[in-house]
């Protein structure tokens, strides 16, 4: 994957005399001691990041962090201080006049926190406006324009004025104000964070099948870490204008950088950010029509599992406990229990992408979780205990599949270990 | 006791003297003569059109405009001031201050505009011009009517140009007010997508400041009407030279005829153009969009 956006030591320095601020900048003075030196505000300090091709890249921060000040240099609203913006090839920082209105025009658009559609047009003018600035002729941008209003599901709209509609609605014409000229790049200035917390929960998920589809390169501004962790290929956190940390959700809820990620990390749900993939184990298993009841006891002891994963072939067909054999075997003595009179073949599956917070009504069984692949195939095993381990907040560990505690050599067991973190 | 006179006299009066006397009649008077041309060209015309359509016919314009812009009961108003200045005898007079008072507005419209744009976009012409405008307003007009009298003589078109002088601050007022309110975001939005500054002033900061340029144009207006009667004071004519007359006769009755027929004339053109302006971009509910939006809500849930 190609880099769409690559950003280079950026800095934006507000303020009568950017030049001596910068240097202080670049000696070593803090934020606050430029200012009382100078008079200069530092918004962005030192900012490099690299966005791939049909990525989502979420800058999350609080207020006054800079971030806003970051989205607004990407597409030239805002000259930089210093430092290099090249976006699909173009260096934004460079660019004046004209090639700046042609970037604008053809590569980068932007989604605004308020919506900022014109009030005095229809919802299909305000969407048809970047075609318009263009010069495309009115039938053809009427004609793409509710092509995209389509994919957001406001053609019924199209001729009502951006007054008579809810927020949400507001917002999806201005993200399909946004995709109707086909950009390179989707800037997002906190979309969704004038919107009541069950509308951003379905524009969220609605912008992720959008994605799907679009593959735009998004930069998105939210100052909501859930929403970051949520939406983010790769998450920025930034604090006082500079990055403290890059990585994707799991890097970050995992690997704090500092005491100021670790203090927002606390608080999420971690049971959206982690995937049954990052907590499983390597399974342990027995083979339906080769294994013996004893043999499916003795794993389980060696392994010290109170259960175990029935195979039949490669595909999964049930799950035995100790309970259920042990008993078995006491009553019908040994030799004479076959492994599928107490095999529960009602076991939950779940695939490896399935995240934590989805797992909870599995787990109540009080038996392990399969992780399966499409065509049935057992790829791990979820504990119960490693769902509630994970989710602790204490516990910031990366996140690593304990490995069964004696080892046995799995030799009947055909099913490979395939297990990856999910990115 | 001791005070600044005592120490040093300043001849301001005379300074004033010479620079219009001595240096600006002589060296621009041809200048100022070729630049009341226009005026006076709109002014014949609309003077004559207006004198030459029957009465009925205008009355009738003005109260279908009162009724489409300002509702019935101005319409009626209309109706009968008009009727009540013919049967007084003033309709030529009414009709050549609504030719002067056009002609004004026209001038201002055309000069105010431009100027209250270019205030709007940058802050350094505005605190240029903020303080002309205000000396504008607040200096008594007799000031300078004798100025005016000698660089461009005495009749209508002098006394157009004296209330140019006195209308026009509130029209750049208020465009500059109304562009400069147009919400931020929506001018980062038009910059974000590339438009030009033309782009943004056509689509986007003329259209939403409208409104208030409209009020801009309804002061102007109310303006120019108040300055008829001393623009008769300079040669113009119309109702402004009936109350002067009748000042001058001590001629009660004329003089009050004079003063009514102004007033029926300035509640009309006020409640039009204030209707204008409301009616203009206030966004009312229209059948249609009652009908569409009664049938969408039957038909599908609005998403929110």
């Amino acid at each position: 994957m190609t880099n769409k956006i690559t950003v280079t030591n950026l800095y934006k320095i507000f303020g009568n005399s950017p030049e001596a601020a910068f240097d202080l900048l670049v000696r070593g003075d803090g934020k606050e001691a430029i200012l009382e030196a100078t008079g200069a505000t530092v918004a962005v300090q030192d900012a490099s990041f690299e966005v791939a091709e049909g990525e989502i890249f979420v800058v999350m921060g609080l207020s006054g962090s800079g971030k806003s000040t970051l989205v607004r240099l990407l597409n030239g609203l805002i000259p930089p201080t210093s430092g290099q913006i090249m976006i699909d090839g173009q260096d934004v920082a460079q660019a004046k006049g004209d090639m700046l209105r042609q970037i604008r025009r053809n590569t980068i658009t932007m989604v605004f926190q308020h919506f900022a559609l014109f009030p005095h047009w229809s919802v299909v003018d305000n969407v048809a406006y970047g075609l318009k600035i263009k010069g495309v002729a009115p039938a053809e941008r009427r004609e793409k324009a509710l092509a995209v209003l389509d994919q957001v599901g406001l053609v019924a709209w199209a001729d009502s004025l951006p007054g008579d509609l809810s927020g949400g609605m507001q917002q999806r014409v201005g993200l399909a104000r946004g995709l109707a000229s086909d950009p390179q790049v989707l800037l997002m200035d906190e979309p969704f964070g004038a919107l009541d917390p069950l509308i951003r929960r379905e524009m969220q998920d609605e912008l992720l099948e959008l994605q799907k589809k679009l593959k735009k390169t998004i930069v998105f501004i939210t100052h909501d870490l859930n929403e970051a962790l949520l939406l983010g290929d790769k998450i920025a956190i930034m604090k006082d204008g500079r990055f403290v940390q890059v990585g994707t959700a799991q890097d970050i809820v995992s690997n704090p950088a500092d005491d100021y990620v670790r203090a927002f990390v606390a608080d999420i749900d971690r049971g959206r950010v982690f995937t049954a993939g990052d907590v499983s184990n390597v399974p342990v298993t027995v083979q339906l029509h080769t294994d013996t009841a004893e043999d499916a006891l003795r794993r389980m002891e060696e392994s010290q599992l109170d259960a175990l994963y029935v195979l039949d072939g490669d595909s999964v067909s049930g799950v035995v406990t100790h309970r259920d054999v042990s008993a078995a075997l006491r009553q019908n003595g040994p030799g004479n229990s076959k492994l599928s009179a107490s095999m529960i073949t009602n076991f939950s599956a779940v695939n490896e992408g399935t995240y934590l917070h989805e797992l909870f009504g599995p787990a109540s069984a009080g038996l392990p979780i399969a992780v399966t692949d499409v065509g049935n195939r057992l790829l791990g095993v979820v504990e119960t205990q490693a769902v509630l381990a994970q989710l602790d907040s204490e516990s910031t560990q990366p996140p690593t599949p304990h490995q069964p505690a004696t080892g046995v050599p799995d030799t009947d067991s055909r099913v490979s270990h395939t297990k990856e973190v999910v990115k | 006791m001791i005070s600044p006179a005592d120490i040093a006299t300043i001849p301001f009066d005379d300074w004033i003297n010479a620079f219009v006397r001595g240096w600006l009649v002589p060296n621009f008077r041809p200048l100022f003569q070729a630049a009341q041309v226009p005026v006076t060209l709109v002014l014949n015309n609309l003077n004559a059109f207006l004198l030459f359509v029957p009465m009925i016919l205008t009355t009738v314009v003005f109260a279908l405009a009162a009724w489409r812009w300002a509702g019935r009961g101005i319409a009626i108003f209309t109706l009968i001031g008009f009727s009540f200045i013919d049967m007084i005898g003033l309709w030529p007079e009414t009709m050549t201050t609504l030719a002067m008072v056009a002609t004004s507005v026209l001038f201002c419209a055309m000069i105010g505009l431009p100027l209250g744009i270019l205030a709007a976009r940058s802050d350094m012409f505005w605190k240029i011009t903020r303080p002309i405008l205000d000396i504008m307003q607040t200096i008594p007009s007799f000031v300078y009517l004798v100025p005016i009298v000698m660089l461009f003589g005495v009749g209508m078109t002098p006394g157009i140009i004296a209330t140019i002088i006195f209308a026009i601050p509130p029209m750049v007022r208020l465009t500059n007010l109304g562009i400069r309110s147009v919400r931020v975001d929506l001018t980062e939005a038009a910059r974000a997508f590339g438009s030009t500054e033309w782009q943004m002033l056509w689509d986007l900061q003329i259209p939403l400041a409208l409104r208030t340029i409209l009020a801009g144009l309804n002061q102007t207006l109310m303006l120019a009407l108040s300055m008829v009667v001393i623009a008769a004071l300079i040669g113009a004519g119309g109702l402004g030279l009936t109350v002067n007359t009748g000042l001058g006769r001590l001629d009660v009755g004329g003089a009050t005829a004079g003063g009514v027929g102004i007033v029926i004339l300035a509640i009309v053109l006020d409640r039009i153009t204030q209707g204008l302006g409301e009616g203009g971009t206030v966004r009312t509910v229209s059948l249609r969009q009652v009908l569409t939006r009664m049938l969408r809500g039957k038909g599908a849930a609005p998403i929110n």
